[in-house]
């Protein structure tokens, strides 16, 4: 399939604006309100700018720009294709919410180091609009580092004891992922003299003996540790120390989906559709990613920290995106790749609640939190209607990408897989519903009154969650994710559904 | 004929006079007045840094520069040879010694006070040691520059901490001089079966008498030699100490720079003197670097996890990272050869800022102890933010030059089928970001009640601009490391493993 490229500085301006806004960031520290004037004013921008490229991107064009050639035949490059404008528009779109509900979350708090708050939350950012947009893998890998380094501190803000330890697991965990992927990344320019992403998988790949082929495929998955698949998740509920929009926009969004969002390039875009299918890895690793989303669902139904519930719940969740991808089918893609924008959607509404009512009502655990709806009704409506699109409840979002994984795994015949994923309902629904019940229907301990949280926090949280809902009622609204996909998805595949 | 036009032909040897005079009249200056000898070093310093800058433009643009000193013809005279290697190798010499000289101003007036007119001496002839030993194509020579670059690095690390300082001085010494009888023997072996004491000369004759024993002798010694000179794992041990207590502006010349003329000797005598195919094929002299190579890397690494001493976790560092270098060169392929010659440039300038941050920090606050760096982020912002990048590109983020030296070793290995040596150069940087991290940890992350009322106080200027120059550079060519590459790198490992000469 014939594919325009469009020569075009936007992808790098997208990706730049974040990091211009960090310098000034940090040069208005003294001055809250200009500070943060400047995250929004980066936020609207880098979203105005993604979504100028959509358009084109419809078209069935590419849009590429190469930076700068860092090393002979080894570009910093980019590419904007469906897919990573899929991701790019999730992560620069929510960034907008995420700031408004963060300056209510930190002033409320009255947190320290807010500068450096919204310093590496910008930094943050640039790297996973910067992963979207990369062209190869050496550019890929440059913003997994940068965005691994941006999160620390964000992650060890508190600066306690604990803070520290946590940042140190996850410091841990993805710099030995971010070896592990260099490695792997070596050993395909060793084998191919490239890294560049290619619609059908990279050329050499094929030439690669089996072994090495399996070898490589496994550094790789551990270079993706960011998508937390079991046993390398550790890291992700150890993150919850952050302040919660960090936990939101990052640890739901940016940094996971990142995982993700490399795990699918390197399957569909450098191993490739045909390449995969051939040498049977994708049905081993769908095994694999199969046992993440059951005993993540245990995990969570095991916890009492609300935040960490939903982290339990975004491993399992994560691996639902690489299941799909690894069926292979145009199907399954089509879940898996759109699970990206509607689980950011509906878990980003959650932890925004989760937020919510740390900052309102000082609570973390599930076990005090009985009656706590009729002090906080709106943001557990919210938080209820982000439940039911986990579950895979209509007209919430999270059903249309259930469907099209059932779909995905009926055309396989796969018993197992569709078992995995009914089961899989099952269990969310045994962890979400408990919470519900308990905000709603307990009784509370001693009278509430109503209190939400300050309107910064408390209208982004209400707009995700009507987005979730608006995405489920009409997915295949022109111009919406399900569009994107379907160009992502024509191309990998050669065809469409 | 303008003045310049008598002086151009001489422009080679220059780099070698112009410190060697500057040092000789450094005390005349200081007489003068005791706060002039910083603006001399500075300008002599600038002055050679052009002149090696325009000496490797030429050589990039029309071949080797052959100079005949007092006019003698080779091999009969001594003949300065000026190749893409030393050409390169030069320019770096010059670049962080005009760095470290603009820094000096501050620090040599605290550390070593009452003597910045000596310590300026010595170190113009340190560069003039320095440089004498890269550019001279004569074997003996080369032996005489080392030597007046040694002694004056021992008499530098012995004007540094009290007591430690002249110990360290002593062990180096000791160490140094047996180093040099090594290399003065292979030297003389050499000479007794070839009768020539020029490099090139020597190359096209030896491979006539590669059998006799002599010559492996001489190998063997070279290489130990050497070992000791760059502090190869295991006979590094008067390396830490050297580090640690020489004067601060001492620690940052003699980490960013005697290390890597080593590494250059190396280099030259292997593919300069001897040839690649005796040194790859024949003796394997190759193989045995790398191996060692690797050991220097992890065994560095761990060293320096258990270092509190900032200096001195540098300086275990800077063993561990000079493993990179020679693994590069031990590959004996091309990739890996350009990554260890394009490591040579990556350290100097990475090493050189670590150790002028850990001057400044210490110059400002008197600490070494890196569990006592608390607060030291709001203190001096400039100071730790260069350590970061600094740190980060020895961890080798893409992005930083460690990021481009680490690909092509790593790749380099792959390609040479030496699997263990790509785990050994992923594992180094894991092991880098252990010993990197504390120290982040505790510049940004103390305790945050303890810091709130810490103020500002930078460096003085003369102390951050090298700094943040040499910051900047190491992002620059981690982004636009085509350059060095294309221009001098490659061409300069097609010639080393290809031709056996240098171009």
């Amino acid at each position: 399939m014939m594919v325009t490229e469009i020569n075009s500085i936007t992808p790098l301006l997208a990706v730049l604006v974040s990091m211009i806004a960090s310098v000034l960031i940090l040069a208005s520290g003294k001055y809250p309100n200009l500070r943060e004037g400047w995250t929004f004013g980066a936020a609207a921008i880098k979203f105005g700018l993604v979504i100028s490229m959509l358009p084109l991107i419809l078209n069935g064009k590419v849009i590429t720009y190469t930076v700068v050639e860092m090393l002979p035949n080894l570009p910093i490059a980019f590419k904007v294709d469906a897919f990573g404008i899929l991701f790019a528009i999730t992560s620069s779109f929510l960034w907008i919410f995420v700031t408004s509900y963060s300056i209510g979350y930190m002033r409320s708090l009255n947190e320290h180091a807010q500068t450096r708050y919204f310093f590496c939350f910008a930094i943050a950012l640039s790297s996973a609009v910067g992963i979207a947009f990369s062209a190869n893998l050496v550019t890929l890998f440059l913003f997994y580092e940068l965005l691994t380094i941006s999160t620390y501190p964000l992650v060890a803000h508190n600066e306690t004891p604990e803070a520290i330890s946590s940042g140190r697991k996850y410091l841990t965990y993805l710099m030995i992922a971010g070896v592990s992927l260099l490695f792997a990344i070596v050993v395909v320019y060793h084998y191919t003299g490239t890294t560049e992403f290619s619609f059908s998988g990279i050329a050499g790949m094929a030439t690669i003996p089996q072994t090495t082929l399996i070898i490589l495929f496994v550094t790789f998955m551990i270079g993706c540790a960011k998508a937390a698949f079991m046993p390398l998740h550790a890291w992700l509920p150890a993150a919850m120390v952050a302040p919660t929009p960090v936990s939101a926009l990052l640890h739901a969004v940016a940094v996971v989906k990142a995982g993700v969002f490399t795990a699918l390039r390197i399957i569909l875009y450098v191993f490739g559709v045909d390449l995969m299918q051939d040498s049977g890895i994708w049905l081993y690793m769908a095994y694999f990613v199969s046992i993440t989303i059951i005993l993540a669902s245990v995990y969570a139904l095991m916890q009492d920290n609300l935040k960490k519930r939903l982290a339990y719940s975004t491993v399992s969740q994560l691996s639902y995106i690489v299941l799909g991808a690894l069926l292979i089918t145009p199907h399954g893609i089509t879940g898996g790749m759109l699970h990206i924008p509607y689980h950011a959607f509906m878990k980003i509404t959650l932890f925004m609640c989760a937020g919510a009512l740390i900052v309102t009502a000082q609570k973390e655990k599930i076990s005090e939190m009985n009656g706590i709806a009729r002090q906080m009704p709106i943001t557990m409506i919210a938080f209820t209607v982000g439940a039911l699109g986990m579950i895979g409840m209509p007209p919430v979002g999270g059903y249309v990408t259930k469907w099209f994984l059932l779909l995905g795994a009926a055309e396989l015949h796969s018993m197992i897989l569709i078992a995995v994923l009914l089961v899989s309902a099952v269990l969310n629904a045994a962890y979400f519903f408990p919470v519900i019940y308990v905000a709603f229907f307990k009784k509370p301990d001693h009278k509430l009154a109503y209190k939400e949280a300050p309107l910064t926090m408390l209208v982004p949280l209400v707009l995700t969650a009507i987005i979730s809902i608006v995405i489920g009622i009409w997915p295949d609204a022109p111009g919406m994710f399900l569009d994107i996909v379907e160009i992502a998805v024509a191309n990998v595949t050669g065809g469409g559904i | 004929m303008t003045g310049f036009d008598l002086i151009a032909p001489h422009l080679p040897v220059l780099i070698v006079v112009i410190p060697l005079i500057a040092g000789f009249l450094t005390p005349i200056v200081g007489w003068i007045d005791r706060r002039l000898p910083w603006y001399w070093v500075v300008l002599a310093m600038f002055v050679v840094l052009l002149i090696t800058g325009n000496n490797l433009v030429t050589v990039i643009n029309s071949g080797t520069i052959q100079y005949k000193l007092g006019g003698w013809d080779p091999p009969f005279g001594i003949e300065y040879v000026i190749d893409l290697l030393n050409g390169f190798v030069c320019l770096i010499i010059a670049f962080i010694a005009f760095m470290v000289s603009i820094y000096s101003k501050e620090s040599v007036k605290k550390e070593v006070p009452g003597k910045t007119t000596p310590f300026y001496s010595v170190f113009l002839l340190l560069i003039t040691g320095l440089m004498g030993m890269t550019i001279t194509g004569d074997i003996f020579n080369f032996y005489v520059f080392l030597e007046i670059s040694s002694l004056t690095a021992y008499a530098l690390i012995a004007m540094g901490d009290r007591g430690d300082g002249v110990v360290a001085s002593f062990n180096y010494l000791i160490m140094g001089t047996v180093a040099a009888s090594f290399i003065l023997l292979g030297i003389g072996y050499l000479y007794a079966v070839t009768d020539t004491l020029n490099m090139a000369d020597m190359q096209n004759i030896l491979p006539g008498v590669y059998e006799s024993k002599v010559v492996l002798a001489a190998l063997a010694f070279f290489m130990v030699g050497f070992s000791i000179k760059v502090g190869l794992f295991p006979l590094h041990s008067w390396l830490p100490d050297a580090y640690t207590h020489a004067p601060s502006t001492a620690s940052a010349l003699i980490a960013g720079l005697m290390t890597k003329v080593g590494a250059y000797a190396v280099i030259r005598f292997m593919f300069g003197v001897f040839t690649p195919d005796f040194v790859i094929n024949t003796t394997q002299m190759t193989h045995i670097l790398a191996w060692a190579a690797a050991l220097a890397i992890i065994v560095g690494s761990v060293l320096a996890i258990a270092q509190s001493d900032i200096k001195r976790m540098l300086a275990y560092s800077s063993i561990s990272q000079i493993g990179y270098i020679l693994l590069g060169v031990g590959l004996a392929n091309m990739i890996g050869m350009e990554g260890g010659l394009l490591h040579l440039l990556n350290h100097a300038l990475m090493k050189c800022a670590l150790f002028l941050v850990a001057g400044a920090i210490f110059y400002k606050t008197g600490i070494r102890n890196l569990y006592q760096f608390k607060g030291l982020g709001k203190k001096m912002p400039v100071t730790t933010t260069v350590f970061l990048i600094a740190a980060l590109s020895m961890i080798g983020v893409p992005g930083t030059v460690g990021f481009t030296s680490k690909w092509y070793l790593a790749l380099g290995s792959v390609d040479a089928g030496q699997w263990i040596f790509v785990f050994v150069i992923l594992l180094s940087s894991l092991l880098n970001i252990v010993y990197f991290w504390r120290i982040f940890d505790n510049i940004w992350f103390g305790h945050p009640h303890e810091i709130e009322n810490i103020k500002r106080d930078e460096a003085p200027l003369t102390m951050l601009i090298p700094m943040v120059i040499l910051a900047f550079l190491c992002v620059f060519f981690g982004f636009f490391a085509y350059y060095p590459v294309h221009y001098v790198i490659e061409p300069l490992s097609e010639a080393l493993l290809g031709l056996g000469g240098v171009p």
